[in-house]
């Protein structure tokens, strides 16, 4: 008795409890009380873990060049569950970001970005932008040699901009170095811009959502039309409604929490996400990587032929973003049931497997030298049996030149260049010299390094890779030449006559 | 009610013809429009110093960015030899702890000249890695590579290696250093300013920083 009196005092006075619960209360149609529904809402319980977690790690973090990086190994092992709430932010960001681009294909998938949420969409484009723009300020804040490199890749892209590319640089960077300056400013874009932007919108988002109700279940061959979609939307609810809470949302609130307890147990046995090496420039041992979820990009970046490079990083974003914004308007009406949608379908699939290679490929760089091969990966015995001195000083050269960080043999080595194990199977030896020594496709001219013995050793050896016993290859027009004097090809691995001879030739 | 506190209610307008409340009215839009504009222009007036606050990084002039460096005694970088030096970045300010240091490789190709590569590889600024045997720095990121001349040998980037200006006084290797280098902010200044006198702390910073191994952190180096 004694709680209704203070209940109606202070809602008599504040006047938005009644309001809310009303809200909360709204009849939506009994068809998306689905589980393909909860999405949405299991990115703002994880946006307020994050803002929680945020500000608990804010009461240590200390956002200086001097002293980021400590004060992260400070809350890691020091400060006590420092680590766990580290963890916590670090797991809730990923899942965020994975929870929202689901939140969106759903939505794409569903046709629910056509009228009347079209504006709904777009409020929810720019809540995925500010996402990942969390994430990569994020990224920032761990101030670690991967933080340092990736702000220089950052300025790097930015510099490519036209006429204010070094404006751009000096802006973003706030100077001209990376330092002080550039982490204060990305900290008071991870802190205060940026989550204001994403509350607001958030806000917005969740608004418009209650103001055309939650999207019905698609149907195939019920178009959606301007004229009449919010009449039987209507109709609908009227006829099927059932109250929001709690009879669709016991389903939101059941996933929300499995996600919560998703990211408490990865935080719990994965721990916090670094902070790697110190961010001292001056230590160039290291191979920057950035977080997963922008792998991708930096996976594209390894493919892209220099001169298409800049274009493609500079308007590829824009063309891709304006698309997205622009999606409900121009398909803002018709047909909402994905197996009447197949062009929206294949798009899906083709975007998720593209990213889906390329997060893949840059998890282990097959593009990057390893740059450890030459002296770590030794030239595997079976490779060494069986060869002339002339052939093993060549593996040697082939070691020493550090061929081995771009090429591997059996297996070990670098990616970047093909695997030489039958190179001489691919090859005729004089392609070999000239490709070594003047390089070509995506390898450099070693003209310079090498003197005429080194190029003849590391060619005799390199003419005894023919991998399972294939036959050479060979120069069509010098066979004929040499048909007086053929010799039947000999498996290298098996007879030293054979590959003697591959050696002595010409 | 006294004089002074007079119930705004009371005021003429109450008692005014409709005529009159309508004339009343426009007056008010009127006053309100103009004060609609006057704190727009107060407003505008305002964003002037707020974005010259915020926008100040970009407005640097070029040829202001950047002082030489002493990368140490040329006897240090032995003819033939391509090595690491370090130095403090004379943009460096009091807050930027470690990232105020930069690495460079310096090249001694005879007696009196030299290249100094900015360790920033031209493709998105990695750095890049020397290896002597196979004459070639490798980029860890994207798999660039440069020949020893800072030319581009093969990978993404489309150019060579940044190059810094270098100035060789008496037995000292100097280099001008200023910019983070990327494709549009270059790694010395644009027109090679005459010889500048430096503050001498500047010197022995930048010297305590490239001689001395202690200053190199190890933590993570191993
Ligand atoms: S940063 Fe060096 S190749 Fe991309």
């Amino acid at each position: 008795m004694a709680g209704l009196k203070i209940y109606n005092w202070i809602e008599h006075r504040l006047g938005l409890i009644q309001p809310l619960k009303e809200a909360a209360e709204h009849p939506t149609p009994s068809n998306n009380a689905s589980w393909w529904y909860v999405f949405g809402s299991a990115a703002t319980v994880l946006l307020m873990l994050q803002i929680v977690t945020g500000i608990l790690l804010a009461l240590v973090y200390s956002p200086s060049a001097n002293e980021a990086w400590t004060s992260l190994n400070f809350l890691n092992h020091n400060i006590a569950l420092g680590w766990y709430l580290r963890a916590l932010h670090g797991w809730g960001s990923d899942f965020m970001i994975a929870i929202v681009l689901i939140h969106l294909v759903q939505v794409f998938l569903f046709g629910s970005f056509k009228f009347p949420r079209e504006l709904t969409w777009m409020v929810g484009v720019v809540l995925l932008l500010l996402t990942l723009g969390m994430a990569f300020t994020g990224q920032v804040m761990r101030f670690d040699q991967d933080a340092y490199w990736g702000l220089g890749i950052g300025a790097s892209i930015s510099s490519r901009v036209p006429f204010v590319g070094a404006k751009l640089v000096h802006l973003l960077l706030g100077g001209s170095i990376i330092g002080g300056a550039t982490l204060s400013r990305f900290f008071t874009l991870h802190v205060f811009v940026i989550p204001g932007l994403l509350l607001a919108g958030v806000a917005v988002h969740v608004l418009m959502v209650l103001r055309h109700g939650v999207s019905d279940w698609p149907m195939p061959g019920r178009l959606v039309r301007k004229s009449t979609y919010e009449r039987e939307y209507h109709e609908l609810t009227q006829r099927t409604g059932l109250p929001f809470v709690p009879d669709a949302a016991w389903k939101d609130a059941i996933f929300a929490a499995a996600i919560l307890f998703s990211v408490m147990a990865c935080a719990f046995f994965f721990g916090p996400f670094g902070p790697g090496g110190q961010p001292d420039p001056t230590i160039i041992q290291t191979a920057p990587h950035p977080d997963f979820a922008f792998l991708w990009i930096y996976a594209v970046l390894a493919f892209l032929p220099p001169s298409l490079e800049t274009p493609v990083l500079l308007v590829a974003p824009v063309i891709a973003i304006a698309g997205m914004l622009l999606l409900p308007l121009l398909a803002g009406e018709g047909e909402r049931h994905w197996a009447r949608r197949p062009v929206a379908v294949l798009s899906v699939s083709v975007i998720a497997v593209t990213l889906g290679i390329f997060t893949r490929l840059g998890t282990y760089t097959p593009w990057s030298p390893v740059m450890d091969a030459w002296s770590g990966d030794a030239v595997p015995v079976k490779y060494m049996h069986n060869r002339t001195p002339l052939e093993r000083e060549g593996a040697m050269v082939l070691q020493d030149k550090q061929c081995r960080d771009c090429h591997s043999l059996d297996g070990a080595g670098g990616l970047r260049g093909p695997a030489l194990d039958s190179v001489a199977a691919r090859m005729t030896e004089d392609q070999i010299v000239r490709q070594v020594l003047q390089g070509g496709g995506n390898m450099p001219a070693y003209g310079n390094a090498l003197n005429p013995a080194e190029t003849k050793a590391l060619v005799s050896f390199l003419m005894t890779l023919r991998g399972n016993a294939l036959e050479p290859a060979m120069d069509a027009s010098r066979e004929l030449l040499r048909q007086s004097r053929t010799a039947t090809p000999v498996n290298p691995d098996a007879a030293v006559p054979g590959t003697a001879k591959a050696g002595e030739q010409k | 009610m006294s004089e002074l506190l007079k119930y705004p209610g009371e005021s003429k307008a109450d008692s005014l013809s409709p005529e009159g409340k309508a004339a009343a009215h426009t007056r008010r839009v009127f006053l309100f429009k103009l004060a609609v504009g006057l704190n727009a222009l107060v407003g505008a007036v305002l964003a002037v110093p707020l974005a010259g606050y915020l926008l100040g990084p970009a407005a640097r002039k070029r040829s202001n960015i950047g002082a030489w460096v002493n990368l140490g005694s040329l006897s240090d970088f032995p003819v033939g030899q391509t090595r690491l030096a370090d130095f403090l970045s004379p943009m460096a300010a009091f807050n930027d702890g470690e990232t105020g240091k930069t690495s460079c490789w310096v090249r001694r190709v005879s007696e009196q000249t030299v290249q100094v590569f900015a360790i920033n590889c031209a493709h998105l600024g990695c750095p890049v890695r020397w290896f002597a045997e196979s004459k070639l720095f490798l980029c860890p990121c994207h798999g660039g590579a440069y020949y020893e001349d800072g030319s581009r040998a093969s990978g993404p980037p489309e150019r060579g290696l940044f190059e810094y200006k270098t100035r060789i006084a008496g037995d000292h290797l100097l280099i001008h250093a200023g910019n983070l280098p990327t494709l549009s902010t270059e790694a010395s200044c644009k027109e090679k300013p005459m010889v500048q006198i430096q503050p001498a702390k500047q010197i022995e910073a930048a010297r305590a920083v490239s001689a001395d191994p202690a200053a190199r952190s190890t933590t993570w180096q191993g």
